[in-house]
């Protein structure tokens, strides 16, 4: 099992309804996200183009943060989906500064917290991440790529789409669809 | 302006609650955390309860849950999938109204102006207190001046409350802003062409189309959730959409052609668009020999509007317009010229949605699919009342002569005639404000201000201290939409829909339901007959019996489509159709318009351009917050909480501008921006204009997180364009400059 999520920049309108639907859904604290808009413009007026990505943690399959988590609070859970074990982690950041994509933020209970592709709370019960299923462009796609029916893994197939930062050599499992 | 009447922080005596609330919010929050981290293992989390609602974030009003743990606390609001306005997926804004429950700057308890040692202030008052003093000033106005002399300004579900009561006292000189300062000017331009008007939600089958075309409209920065989901449907299924705008919005970056207009000639690439269709021969011929009147009276009109004279107006490239006139005759009829929604820009607007409704015309989308759908909407009865008093006058009496074809109550003529002239005492001597902030809903902030002062009586009833509420005399908390009953929503759709809204929670502090307040005031003006029910609960259940269904029915389903009564979503093909206008056709040569005194075709007329070093400003709206009644939401600020001024990068260096460095704007009246706002220097703006959000730049201290942050473009928006067809304010007719030095400006601040 694999899990991993893309996102069609073609929909993306960039309206953060993702970043609410987390924070309700998670209980993050107002002032922290884990999830996040980008928007990347092109060109001079009038010749412009446009792309808008909802980002998050990445997922790695080769994550620095796991790598570098001295007491083994950050691990690979079901389908590589990489978490942090609040109880385990002791804050010292070091995950944080190795992350190229600045996916994680210490918590204001002195832990580090990150997406978790709502695996616990949302996924083991059949439903999609909060922020999937809230979406009004419907934008993200979300499964498990070892089933090719599922509507990451067919959308995949159909679309042309990158990875953030692969020369990182983190092997990403988000993808945007371009 | 006169001391009578001076804005008032919302009492310091309410300042003790207000931090003491803030700080257990805040507590409770953290807690709630620290139970989520605890209760990790799945089977030991809280169950989770919900209720319905509708959203009253902003007008769209979606259906959804809202969700509340064991504790009764509300934890999230989610879209009911059921609903045909959101189809289960809420936008930000509605995600996010759980912060307008939180919000600790909440309206927290009646209050009444008072002077003490000179100076005025609120202070705390009982329901029953503040309820009497109004109940007294409301029969003083009648004994004095009739009960055609009180009026209502509202947005939103509490209107057919305060509404019910306004109309049972003797007025109904009832207006919303999103009429005249909205999108009147279409409804008018639709209802002269076809007979009928666009609704809320539009009638536009988005879902369906193969050719959207927005003009001045940005979809997906404006959150109208339906129509937001059904361009991303469009976009999947490969249709084509065109964006007409001075601005690179985010629609445009989603779209096949760009048309970097000129601002205000819009108009212009109309007419063009117009004369192209027909002298191609791109029109629908058989529609228009079926349905229309007037065609040869148009095609004479626009022989001389060629792409190449709109060239020279709007600076968009005659081919270009050829290309897109091709695209819409291509997809025709499934094709959309958005009618926008907030188009009153220039005050020729019903002309410019005249032009929009003779292309859809030509076009042959009316009636089709993947154009325009005729709605439906649920027959529901309302609970029997006795008959309301006629009042000696009707609200258009008061601008006689003028806005002859508004058909909903012109907002800012309500204001203007609240104005004494002359002999004239003013013709409105209480105002009812409900839901809307009307210093920033109506432009020409002084000219409110000159009405406000000349009320016997000012009502403000809200759930926020907006600066409204500071020259009220009664400021009435309302609770949120989550802890109350409201009217059944019944909208127009492609199915017949109710949905319900039930508190989730008691109202917080000691704000109350509109329906309430509304039931008491009537109670206290001996109005009860109007009002027969023993609670709202009564009513609703009456009416959705009558529906074939119940109260307790839908608090289980919150959403009720039914089928539709006729099969007539589309024309059928080659179908005749009577149309609700003077010829029972399609009116492409409008006879309302004339008889009204108006261009029976539309014109173009130029409008004035920006002076030296001035820029047009132009303002629009952020997918997270509704006009300026979000800007405090700490969920939403906390996506966005300034808006900031776009300038394109040649503008920026002529004036030595860098993205971040904050500016005051000046505009053309010499009116300065109270606050400051950053610049962000981005070539997604024409050096012709400037751009700013709507809603923010608030100068209530009261609203801790909005106060302060971005300038208010209302206040710079001094001079307004009169629609003379239905009294629309013109807004976009204003230009600014920048003062770069913002501390020589500082103003003194009101205290």
């Amino acid at each position: 099992m694999r899990y991993a999520m893309a996102v069609d920049t073609h929909k993306c309108v960039g309206c953060s309804d993702c970043v609410v639907a987390c924070q309700t859904e998670n209980n993050v604290p107002i002032g922290y996200c884990r999830d996040w808009v980008v928007e990347v413009t092109d060109g001079t007026y009038p010749n412009l183009e446009a792309e808008i990505r909802s980002e998050r943690c990445n997922h790695c399959e080769n994550s620095p943060c796991v790598r570098c988590c001295p007491t083994g609070a950050s691990h690979y859970a079901e389908g590589g989906v990489v978490l942090v074990t609040p109880e385990k982690c002791i804050g010292c950041g070091a995950c944080i500064a190795s992350c190229p994509y600045d996916a994680r933020y210490p918590h204001p209970d002195g832990y580090v917290d990150k997406c978790t592709f709502c695996l616990e709370n949302r996924v083991k019960k059949g439903l999609n991440p909060a922020c999937v299923s809230v979406c009004p462009t419907k934008c993200m796609y979300f499964g498990d790529l070892d089933d090719p029916n599922s509507p990451v893994s067919k959308v995949l197939k159909n679309r042309k789409y990158k990875t953030l930062i692969p020369e990182a050599g983190t092997n990403p499992q988000l993808y945007f669809l371009i | 302006m006169s001391t009578r009447r001076s804005f008032i922080k919302i009492s310091a005596l309410g300042l003790g609650g207000i931090a003491a609330a803030g700080g257990l919010t805040r507590m409770a929050m953290g807690s709630s955390v620290m139970d989520t981290i605890t209760k990790k293992t799945p089977g030991k989390e809280k169950l989770l309860h919900r209720t319905p609602t509708y959203c009253e974030i902003c007008f769209w009003q979606c259906a959804g849950w809202v969700y509340k743990d064991d504790e009764g606390k509300i934890k999230k609001i989610v879209g009911n999938e059921d609903d045909q306005h959101c189809n289960g997926r809420f936008c930000p804004r509605g995600t996010g109204g759980i912060g307008q429950y939180y919000d600790e700057d909440r309206l927290k308890t009646p209050l009444i102006r008072t002077t003490i040692d000179g100076k005025q202030t609120f202070r705390e008052a009982s329901w029953d207190e503040a309820l009497d003093l109004i109940a007294k000033k409301m029969k003083d106005i009648a004994g004095k001046y009739g009960t055609e002399s009180m009026a209502l300004f509202s947005h939103g579900s509490g209107g057919a409350h305060f509404g019910q009561l306004l109309k049972a006292f003797g007025s109904t000189s009832i207006a919303a802003p999103s009429f005249a300062q909205c999108r009147g000017p279409r409804e008018v331009g639709f209802l002269t062409t076809f007979g009928d008007i666009i609704y809320s939600p539009e009638r536009i089958d988005i879902r369906d189309t193969r050719c959207l075309v927005l003009i001045g409209s940005h979809l997906g920065e404006n959150m109208h959730n339906g129509q937001v989901q059904e361009m991303s449907d469009a976009i999947d299924r490969g249709a084509t959409i065109i964006t007409v705008d001075p601005r690179f919005s985010t629609a445009a970056g989603k779209s096949k052609h760009w048309l970097p207009i000129k601002p205000a000639t819009d108009m212009a690439l109309l007419l063009s668009w117009i004369h192209v269709l027909i002298e191609n021969e791109w029109y629908d011929k058989e529609y228009v020999a079926l349905h229309t009147t007037g065609f040869e009276q148009l095609k004479e009109h626009v022989k001389t509007y060629t792409p190449e004279w709109a060239y020279g107006i709007t600076t968009i490239d005659p081919n270009m317009i050829v290309e897109t006139a091709r695209e819409m005759r291509d997809a025709s009829p499934a094709v959309i010229i958005n009618p926008g929604r907030h188009v009153t820009w220039y005050g020729d607007d019903t002309q410019r949605l005249r032009a929009v409704a003779i292309l859809t015309a030509l076009l042959g989308s009316w009636g089709r699919r993947g154009g325009y759908y005729q709605p439906e909407k649920f027959h529901l009865p309302s609970f029997p009342v006795p008959a309301f008093p006629t009042p000696k006058r009707q609200p258009s009496q008061v601008y006689e002569g003028k806005y002859t074809l508004a058909n909903e109550v012109v907002a800012n003529g309500i204001c203007d005639a609240t104005i004494p002239t002359g002999l004239d005492k003013g013709k409105y001597k209480g105002w009812i404000v409900n839901g809307t902030n009307l210093l920033a809903a109506l432009p020409d902030q002084a000219k409110t201000l000159k009405a406000i002062e000349a009320l016997d009586l000012l009502v403000v009833v809200d759930t926020m201290p907006i600066e409204l509420t500071g020259y009220a005399d009664v400021v009435l908390p309302e609770c949120t939409y989550l802890e109350r009953y409201d009217m059944i929503r019944n909208s127009n759709h492609r199915q017949p829909n109710l949905a319900l809204r039930m508190p989730a929670t008691e109202p917080k502090y000691k704000s109350k339901p509109a329906e309430w307040i509304a039931k008491e005031l009537a109670g206290k003006l001996g109005l009860s007959a109007w009002f027969p029910w023993e609670n709202i609960e009564e009513m609703l259940d009456w009416q959705l019996k009558k529906a074939g269904t119940s109260l307790d029915e839908m608090k289980r389903i919150g959403v009720k489509n039914f089928p539709r009564e006729t099969d007539d979503l589309y024309f059928k093909e080659g179908e005749e159709v009577s149309f609700n206008t003077n010829s029972g056709k399609i009116e492409l040569y409008s006879s309302d318009m004339e008889a009204a005194g108006f261009a029976p075709l539309p014109v173009y007329t130029a409008h004035e351009e920006p002076p030296d070093g001035f820029y047009r400003l132009i303002y629009g709206r952020a997918p997270m917050h509704t006009f300026s009644r979000t800007a405090n939401n700490p969920n939403l600020t906390d996506l966005m909480d300034e808006n900031v001024l776009w300038v394109n990068p040649k503008v920026a260096k002529l004036w030595g501008l860098e993205s971040g460095q904050p500016v005051k704007l000046k505009n053309q009246d010499d009116v300065i921006s109270t606050f400051p706002i950053k610049v962000r220097v981005t070539e997604r703006i024409r050096w012709d204009s400037v751009y700013m959000v709507h809603g923010f730049g608030h100068n209530n201290p009261k609203l801790t997180r909005a106060f302060g942050r971005g300038v208010s473009d209302t206040e710079l928006i001094t001079r307004v364009h009169i629609d003379p067809a239905m009294g629309g304010t013109g807004m976009r007719g204003n230009f600014v400059t920048f003062i770069t030095d913002i501390n020589n400006t500082e103003k003194e601040a009101e205290v």
